[in-house]
């Protein structure tokens, strides 16, 4: 499979080269050392606001940004810079900041370079919310989105315009699963001098890292897989390091990158953080004063869910693949969408850009399905209230299998012209299916079946 | 030499810094790095010809220069740090040599093969493409407060605080 990150484990030591930690290692140790005060060897929940300066000269340091410290916890925090780094380290990027939710983070990772008057290409299978944020809610500040069908990514640079300023893409779309072209779209975005912003949330870092196929940024809503047990919202912006914001057409696209900013008296962020410029602006330029921190216990709960997140993406990834396979010879059903399937229109993609599990490529815990019936509609609406232990919600990502209807609920926003683009049939069920023993989920998935179309 | 386990060793025995190229200017980046430095416990000596002082420090003509001057009151510069570009770095290298420096370090962006071979060669630590202060705050100093991927991975405790 293409990357297969952890081939160098086992490694012996080696003069003159750092060690490099495997996936595993870096999801429970990246990020958090033992506390240089206590000794404390589980990460510490900073529950503080604020945070004492030495003297005035030390509080002058922090906020001309020439020392690195905290000051309040809307800007940083130590226990929600554990996450922080910890997300950097999986997703192989040079820095991350953590928001209060994955809409708080793509907002942020946006805002940080976009202003009114400026343009986003995106691509039409996103999710639902984030067309919302992107078309309605940032149009409302002036920036515009053009969304394009991903299917092909030539459509990315016909939608390019002189005041695009930002690429869009989702790994794993949402409903829809369809794989994102993340290198050939990665090229067109450079081409014209722009930043690719991956969503990288239905992946997960473990199955998928973005910016070893030339994306720049990746935004996570860590609600999801990453903390992994539904109880907690959050989200985080990751920077590769590697776009180079100082020349050629970036230079001019970007000049707020290098010139004095406004918004954090004068300081250049590019010039003065390098690689970590963009993720220092979105800090303070965005998150700081836009407010969209992440409490330290939320932090602390996620950091508690990524420790297992290997363990459980394999294990989502073959009781999906289960789920898929029982489905696709069920009488019942018409249809079945999931990248996994060697018969997926997908597949190939899922094969270059995903982790094998068991030598397939592991296309994560999402996929759809329609039951075959005169009213499909009505026998989904029937299959979701016949589920014993499936559970009815709008959330994706959970330990638990959850089960929903698109077009009535995640979707309902969307007009019919806005579903048929974002690939949501009116009969379409959503299944994340989660990391219970997979005969129950069988079970509990064919006796529905039954009931709705008795 | 740029393995956490060296950049530590550097870090840790190179106490006084030339620091070629450091500007007066506040929201230059050579001036975070050489306050940061100096916050940090190390003695700065700025190499700038233009300027008389700065950060509260005499500043000198040239690595010689400060060397020289050092030696009356029996110091030594122990890196030479370098804010220049890379066209500017071989006779900074060869003065680095001369005066006995322990460490040639070139700033990010500043990349001059030979001449880290020749400091090499003569025995010096060289680090070249890295920040003095990003490195410093990344093993001893906070920046994984910034949300920065340290890739420092260790369960002992660290012997100094943070700061």
């Amino acid at each position: 499979m293409a990357q297969d990150k952890d081939a160098g484990i086992g490694k012996r030591h080696e003069d003159g080269v750092d060690h490099e930690y495997a996936f595993g290692t870096r999801a429970i140790h990246a990020g958090a050392i033992p506390d240089p005060v206590t000794g404390a060897r589980a990460t510490p929940i900073h529950q503080t606001t604020s945070f004492v300066f030495d003297s005035a000269e030390h509080a002058a340091s922090l906020f001309n940004l020439q020392t690195f410290g905290n000051v309040y916890s809307r800007i940083s925090n130590p226990t929600v810079a554990v996450l922080e780094e910890r997300v950097a380290s999986l997703e192989g990027g040079r820095a991350a900041l953590a928001c209060a939710t994955g809409m708080a983070a793509q907002m942020t990772a946006l805002l940080a370079i976009l202003k009114a008057g400026d343009h986003i290409v995106a691509a039409s299978t996103l999710y639902g919310g984030t067309v919302g944020q992107l078309g309605i809610g940032f149009s409302r500040l002036g920036i515009t989105t053009t969304f394009v069908d991903p299917e092909d990514p030539e459509n990315f640079r016909r939608a390019i315009r002189p005041n695009t300023r930002a690429v869009y893409g989702e790994t794993l779309g949402n409903p829809l699963v369809n794989v994102f072209d993340i290198e050939a779209v990665a090229q067109i975005a450079h081409a014209h001098g722009l930043p690719l912003v991956i969503d990288n949330t239905v992946a997960s870092p473990y199955l998928c890292n973005p910016f070893t196929f030339g994306a720049d940024i990746v935004v996570h809503s860590a609600t999801k897989y990453l903390g992994g047990h539904g109880t907690t919202m959050a989200g985080v912006v990751v920077e590769s390091g590697k776009f180079d914001w100082g020349s050629g057409l970036a230079a001019k696209n970007f000049p707020e990158m290098l010139e004095p900013s406004k918004a954090y008296h004068g300081v250049k962020f590019y010039e003065t953080f390098g690689d970590f410029g963009y993720t220092m602006k979105a800090r303070m330029e965005v998150n700081r004063t836009f407010g969209g921190a992440l409490s330290p216990l939320n932090a602390w709960l996620i950091l508690q869910g990524i420790e297992t997140l290997h363990l459980r993406m394999q294990a989502h990834c073959r009781n999906a693949l289960r789920v898929a396979e029982f489905l696709s010879e069920h009488p019942l059903v018409g249809w079945v969408n999931y990248p996994g399937l060697a018969s997926s229109p997908h597949h190939a993609l899922a094969k270059k850009q995903f982790r094998a599990i068991d030598g397939l490529p592991g296309a994560s815990g999402i996929l759809t399905f329609g039951i075959r019936a005169d009213d499909a509609v009505k026998a989904g609406e029937r299959f979701i209230d016949a589920c014993e232990f499936l559970s009815h919600l709008a959330n994706i990502g959970d330990a638990k299998t959850l089960v929903i209807h698109p077009a009535s609920t995640t979707h309902r926003q969307l007009d019919e012209d806005e579903l048929a683009r974002a690939g949501v049939r009116p009969d379409m069920i959503r299944l994340s299916v989660g990391i219970e023993d997979v005969e129950d989920i069988l079970w509990d998935l064919d006796q529905a079946l039954r009931k709705a179309v008795a | 030499m740029s393995t956490i386990q060296d950049l530590r060793r550097i870090l840790g025995t190179c106490r006084t810094l030339a620091v070629v190229g450091l500007s007066p200017q506040w929201h230059r980046p050579s001036f975070f790095a050489a306050k940061y430095m100096k916050e940090h416990g190390y003695r700065i000596v700025p190499i700038n010809p233009s300027a008389s002082e700065i950060l509260g420090e005499r500043s000198f003509p040239s690595v010689t220069a400060a060397a020289q001057a050092l030696a009356k009151d029996g110091l030594k510069i122990d890196m030479v740090d370098c804010f220049r570009k890379s066209a500017d770095i071989p006779p900074i290298a060869n003065e680095a040599i001369a005066i006995g420096a322990k460490c040639l370090w070139l700033q990010i962006g500043v990349i001059d093969e030979a001449s880290a071979a020749k400091a090499r060669g003569a025995g010096l630590d060289v680090v070249m493409d890295r920040c003095v202060k990003i490195e410093h705050a990344r093993l001893f100093g906070g920046l994984n407060w910034a949300g920065v991927n340290t890739k420092v991975i260790s369960a002992r405790r660290p012997q100094q605080l943070f700061y």
